[in-house]
């Protein structure tokens, strides 16, 4: 990848950020910047925090201590409009979570009407424009229920562009899919990247990390771990626990001996 | 069970499973004939076909029992439906709400009409209210009455039901309705509630049947005759031609209503079953 150029404040900024599940502390002081136009992998094995980092990020769970930034906005600051801030912040789900009893096109139009107070003939190009950006115009018509898993998160990923965002997170968009189906969604992201897209992607996706990140962070039992580039985290990691994360990975058959690391949390991810 | 010497046994004596199968079988036939039989030798024909069926006083009833009866019940359970439907979203969405004491009154709400007879509901709104306050009038004289008591009831069972649609959409709705930018209230109305009256649908019309039937409690509301409904123009009927024929006339009128309806929540329920997979 072209290094990008990074000038001004960063993107998206996090804190000394801490976040507890009751008695169980997910996340033990966060810091972490990302600049405009930067994609960042956030990698770790299950139960790491990542997918709760993630979803602090647009407060969709509330930090127990530390402060988020998204574009200048303390989001963590209680008298924020919240609501504002997050039509700034498209969020893509593992479970897709597109509106089941509307239309793909409705999908797209209604968030935009209702949120954004668009015209129906705005709401309707912009919808249409997007569809086409992930290769599903054809489906414009087509309810959610009857388009595979693949389809269906990249009218996910057309439904927050059509928000007009200007930063992206993923949640492992990809760990809900068939194998076959893969493929299409991680290309969808690729473009985005390449299209300048501040991104924040939670993935198991290594080739994707490696191909399209500028950089990847490793977590573990709820701090970062390590953080560098792909080549550095992913090529040559420096720390015991992300060979270990790595190699897992690589030979599935290995993750009974190790089992026993850091596997509590659950739930998000 | 004798199945245990089957091993030292092959073919052992007395009954097969098959035997002692259709055996059985038989004998729960042959006692339905046989009751079948008794009850049509000792019923008096004669006499149940004077009291039940006399041809001349059911068809004095038409077309009475269907433009007015008929309407004035379908009447009473549609407008108690309403008033049950936006009092139970109330109370269902106060049940769901952060606010203590919206829960707690909710609760309470619940407890108290789900607890109560219907036919205590009717004489509290028909005969307590106008007691107690002589001058108010409850607007729409009858029809309000009846829609203001076949609603506080059915409230209390609507109100579960929507909490438990609305509880049943997935969370991730909502985080996704949020994510866009939908406030909870605007995210309430546009995703989550559609999608929870689509899975409540059958009980919810489960319920209108149930209003149907107790729209017969306006019996002891004491109407005119042009408010009578199906149970109330069926005893009068009954009483002044001393005969029960009424009756049965406007029991069939109920289940001409609720039998199809009926079907339809089957066909809704095997149709969500389907779109569950």
């Amino acid at each position: 990848m072209t290094a990008k150029t990074l000038g001004g404040p960063p993107e998206i900024q996090v804190r000394a950020l801490y976040k507890s599940f009751g008695d169980n502390e997910v996340l033990k002081g966060i810091d972490l910047e990302i600049g405009r136009g930067e994609v960042v992998c956030v990698i770790g094995p299950s139960g790491s925090g990542k997918s709760t980092l993630l979803r602090c990020v647009n407060l969709l769970e509330e930090p127990t201590k530390g402060q988020v930034f998204v574009g200048g906005t303390e989001l963590t600051d209680p008298d924020v409009d919240i609501d504002a801030v997050r039509r700034r912040i498209g969020m893509v789900f593992q479970q897709f979570n597109l509106f089941p009893h509307l239309t793909v096109t409705e999908n797209l139009t209604l968030p935009q009407r209702r949120v954004l107070r668009r015209g129906k003939a705005e709401a309707a190009r912009v919808a249409a424009e997007n569809l086409g950006r992930v290769g599903l115009a054809e489906k414009a018509d087509a309810y959610p229920s009857s388009l595979s898993g693949g389809q269906q998160q990249r009218v996910a990923i057309a439904r927050s562009l059509s928000m007009g965002p200007e930063v992206m997170l993923f949640d492992e968009p990809t760990s809900a899919l068939d194998p076959e189906l893969v493929g299409d969604v991680l290309a969808v992201m690729r473009r985005l990247a390449e299209e300048g897209m501040t991104m924040m992607v939670v993935t198991h996706e290594m080739t994707f990390a490696r191909e399209v990140a500028d950089r990847v962070v490793f977590m573990d039992g709820g701090v970062i771990v390590e953080d560098g580039t792909p080549a550095r985290v992913i090529g040559a990691p420096r720390h015991e626990r992300t060979r270990h994360f790595l190699s897992r990975l690589l030979d599935p058959a290995m993750a009974e001996v190790e089992e026993e690391t850091s596997d509590q949390v659950g739930g998000s991810d | 069970m004798a199945d245990t010497d089957a091993v030292v046994q092959p073919r052992k004596k007395g009954l097969t499973r098959r035997q002692k199968r259709s055996l059985s079988r038989g004998a729960q036939y042959a006692v339905f004939v046989a009751a079948v039989i008794a009850f049509a030798v000792s019923a008096d024909w004669g006499r149940l076909k004077n009291q039940f069926a006399q041809a001349d006083i059911a068809e004095q009833m038409f077309p009475d029992v269907i433009t007015l009866a008929l309407k004035n019940t379908v009447l009473y359970t549609l407008s108690g439906f309403a008033v049950g439907l936006v009092l139970g979203m109330v109370i269902a969405l106060m049940r769901l709400s952060s606010v203590g004491p919206y829960r707690w009154f909710a609760g309470v709400y619940i407890e108290i009409f789900r607890g109560l007879p219907a036919l205590l509901i009717f004489i509290f709104i028909g005969v307590a209210v106008p007691l107690a306050f002589p001058g108010t009038e409850i607007v729409g004289g009858t029809y309000g009455k009846v829609a203001l008591a076949l609603g506080l009831v059915a409230a209390a069972y609507m109100a579960e039901t929507i909490r438990a649609g609305i509880q049943a959409v997935p969370k991730g709705q909502m985080e996704a309705a949020r994510s866009l930018g939908f406030s909870p209230a605007r995210a309430m109305v546009s995703i989550i509630i559609p999608q929870a009256f689509r899975i409540i649908l059958p009980p919810l019309t489960n319920e209108l049947v149930l209003l149907f039937k107790d729209s017969s409690l306006v019996l002891f509301l004491g109407v005119t005759l042009e408010e009578r409904e199906l149970s109330k123009y069926g005893r009068d009927l009954a009483s002044t031609t001393a005969n029960s024929t009424p009756i049965l006339v406007a029991g069939l009128c109920y289940l001409l209503v609720t039998i199809p309806l009926g079907f339809v929540v089957r066909r809704m329920e095997a149709k969500a079953q389907e779109a569950v997979k």
